[in-house]
């Protein structure tokens, strides 16, 4: 299926890792990005998760909706909970305690405790170079405890902590570029990817399960009851957020980018902004400014994948 | 059985976890207990010991990583001190609570600030509440005996706990003691390979660390002060086993010429060795001293206390730490716990020393015992005291 990269629903795997019953709310993008993350990993997988929403939906004591081992420790540190479970079978392996065989591990954790207070935690094990996957699931802000801002939170997104008022747009700094700075780290394979495109994100959790060493994993996760929207419109808007060139969707494989989902001729920023409660007080001049920023950004992307592919050409 | 040789007491310690034949070592250099994960690092380099030496970017990420590799099923050492294990501070109890085994040696060392790297006893002291079984060595034979033993209890499925074993950093830690360190295969016998109760594990998924609510909170930490005040019995059980493998007797609270003494020194740590020599001095000068020094501090070990204790008038507690502005000293106040409203029950005189690497001499204990025995002969119990302070007494002038 790698070789051929065909994919249709048919094609993918109908058992569930993460599985119904659990508590997140009605149109979270979130929860259905991690069930496909899971879907494609498989049952040989054990994860480790950060505190936050797709935590305490999952594993409110006596209930779980994981069928997969499952570890909680803290906020900030499921990459090196799950470092240490990836070294603690490594070694048990080679010591012929515990038969030699495939397991994928998966640390995960939000925007708030992959990009702010895990930033270290994940920066370190990608560094130390485990054979594990990060996944963080972006959903822009700190959710779980009552939609905060973070360094992940948009530019002019209004939160509880960045409320837009008469002398503040809101959200006053551009959000922090986790995906390039895990690509800093010269990791076998980074990429962005998005539930509202369920083929290229498959594709894209294939990959960093196969690849031998650390994965990075940045998946846009819609949060109605957060961005102040309809639940109904969480996989619309994810589709908006890469044709408006807010989430760009591309991998960076042993250094070489690729835009996996190119965009020729971009919607304008409006129908992305516009259904969101979040963004409502954006006036004209802003969005344009912000407009402006999202295409140099991406030619800037752009340029890198040119860059990288160059001796290729 | 090993014969004994000069080494210095942080190269003995990690020889003792080589020995245990652990698998993990997750840790983050830290004076001053840097030399035993430099040398664990050695052995591991020259694949005398096969272990996953994981070297993380942080004490927290050491804690959060021995966390993973205990879930995992792997028998798991890592070292700290001071101000790493204050930042491991929030994982701690998550350890003890998930039941996660492991060993971690704490070189004792003072918090900031001003910033020490000096011994004393503030950074344990802080972590009394986090539910880890917590042991002090004396001298670096019993600091290894204790690694090798504390392997054994923590993982004992009646137990099944992190444990702590505290050396005083410095005046311990890099100490060139005289050690018989087992071998491997001696090791192997009293501590045979770690067999989880429960693991990560794919063919038995288990979900563990999962939300307390407030129905179940209360019940696990009640499940928490059972495991931890049940790890007694296994614990002295285990100290018993080891001695008929090893020849070291060792038991919860030591005693030193406490016969038809009227005053005892408390404490514990390294200066019980400098204070043993003090108890010959002045016992040879016809005075009635002894001293008693906690080796297992969690679980409190009330019953042997009350009996190492029994029959003295006045003792002599000695703090390596304190509560500004609170109790005094910790151990005096968990003293004073285990007595209080006891029929006979000695004086308590609190005297808080040896903070931040100032060394603790004769004239130290000769000053602190002058104060037992005024209470001795009838003075009112005076307020706990910070000696050694230069310059003046504790408190304004």
């Amino acid at each position: 299926m790698e070789k051929l990269n065909v994919f249709a629903s048919r094609l993918l795997p109908t058992e569930d890792f993460v599985c119904s019953g659990h508590r997140a709310c009605q149109g979270c993008a979130e929860v259905l990005a991690m069930r496909m993350v899971h879907k494609e990993l498989g049952r040989n997988t054990i994860a480790a998760s950060a505190t936050g929403c797709m935590e305490i939906i999952t594993s409110p004591y006596p209930e779980s909706a994981w069928r997969i081992p499952w570890i909680h420790v803290a906020f900030e540190n499921p990459a090196s909970v799950i470092s240490g479970v990836e070294a603690g079978y490594k070694a048990l392996m080679r010591k012929g305690r515990y038969p030699k065989r495939r397991i994928n591990f998966v640390g995960y954790g939000g925007d708030g405790a992959t990009a702010d207070i895990g930033l270290q935690f994940v920066s370190g094990a990608m560094e130390r170079g485990h054979d594990m996957i990060y996944v963080c699931y972006d959903n822009e802000a700190y959710m779980n405890t009552g939609i905060q801002r973070s360094s992940a939170t948009p530019f002019g997104a209004s939160t509880t902590t960045s409320p837009a008022g008469k002398v503040s747009i809101g959200q006053q700094t551009w959000k922090k570029n986790v995906p390039e700075i895990m690509a800093a780290h010269n990791i076998p394979y980074v990429a962005t990817a998005s539930p509202s495109y369920p083929f290229d994100l498959h594709r894209k959790v294939r990959k960093a399960a196969d690849v031998e060493g650390p994965a990075y994993l940045h998946i846009y996760s819609a949060c109605p009851t957060g961005w102040r929207m309809r639940p109904e419109l969480a996989v619309q808007i994810g589709r908006l957020a890469v044709e408006t060139g807010v989430f760009p969707l591309y991998e960076v494989e042993d250094g070489k980018y690729t835009i996996t989902e190119p965009v020729s001729e971009f919607r304008a920023l409006r129908d992305y902004l516009k259904p969101q409660g979040r963004f409502r007080h954006l006036t004209d001049d802003v969005i344009d400014d912000i407009e402006a920023r999202l295409r140099a950004e991406y030619r800037l992307l752009e340029a890198k994948v040119r860059m990288t592919h160059e001796e290729e050409v | 059985m090993a014969e004994r040789k000069g080494m210095e007491v942080s190269i003995a310690i990690a020889e003792a976890a080589s020995v245990c034949d652990v698998d993990c070592i997750a840790a983050y250099p830290i004076t001053p207990q840097t030399h035993v994960v430099e040398h664990l690092s050695e052995i591991v380099a020259d694949g005398d010991l096969d272990a996953e030496f994981i070297p993380v970017e942080s004490e927290h990420a050491a804690m959060s990583c021995c966390c993973g590799c205990a879930a995992a099923g792997a028998r798991t050492f890592t070292a700290t001190a001071s101000q790493g294990l204050a930042l491991m501070h929030e994982i701690l109890f998550i350890a003890a609570n998930l039941r996660l085994p492991m060993v971690m040696v704490v070189a004792n060392r003072s918090l900031s600030g001003p910033i020490s790297i000096w011994n004393d006893h503030s950074d344990v002291m802080t972590e009394r509440d986090v539910g880890w079984v917590q042991v002090f060595a004396e001298n670096g034979q019993e600091a290894v005996d204790l690694v090798i033993m504390g392997h054994r209890m923590s993982e004992d499925k009646r137990i099944l706990l992190p444990l702590m074993v505290n050396f005083d950093g410095f005046i311990l830690s890099h100490m060139v003691e005289p050690i018989e360190m087992p071998t491997r295969e001696e090791v192997k016998k009293f501590l045979p390979d770690f067999e989880p109760q429960q693991r990560l594990d794919i063919d038995n998924p288990i979900t563990m660390g999962p939300v307390g609510m407030p129905v179940v909170y209360t019940e696990a930490k009640m499940a928490a002060e059972w495991a931890v005040r049940d790890a007694y019995e296994p614990m002295v059980e285990i100290m018993g086993e080891f001695e008929k493998e090893f020849g070291r007797k060792y038991k919860p609270v030591e005693t030193y010429r406490t016969d038809d003494a009227e005053i005892l020194l408390i404490m514990m740590g390294g200066i019980s060795e400098t204070a043993m020599t003090w108890v010959d001095k002045v016992r040879d000068e016809g005075v009635k001293v002894g001293l008693v020094r906690f080796r297992m501090w969690r679980p409190l070990p009330v019953d042997d206390f009350k009996k190492a204790i029994a029959g003295a008038k006045v003792l002599g507690v000695l703090d390596r730490h304190f509560s500004p502005g609170g109790p005094g000293g910790p151990m005096a106040q968990e003293i004073k716990y285990m007595l209080y409203g006891q029929d006979h029950a000695p004086k308590i005189v609190e005297t808080v020393v040896g903070l931040g690497g100032r060394d603790v001499n004769f004239t130290d204990f000769d000053q602190i015992f002058d104060r037992c025995k005024t209470v001795l002969g009838g003075a009112p119990v005076p307020p706990f005291e910070l000696i050694q302070v230069r310059g003046g007494h504790y408190g304004k002038a």
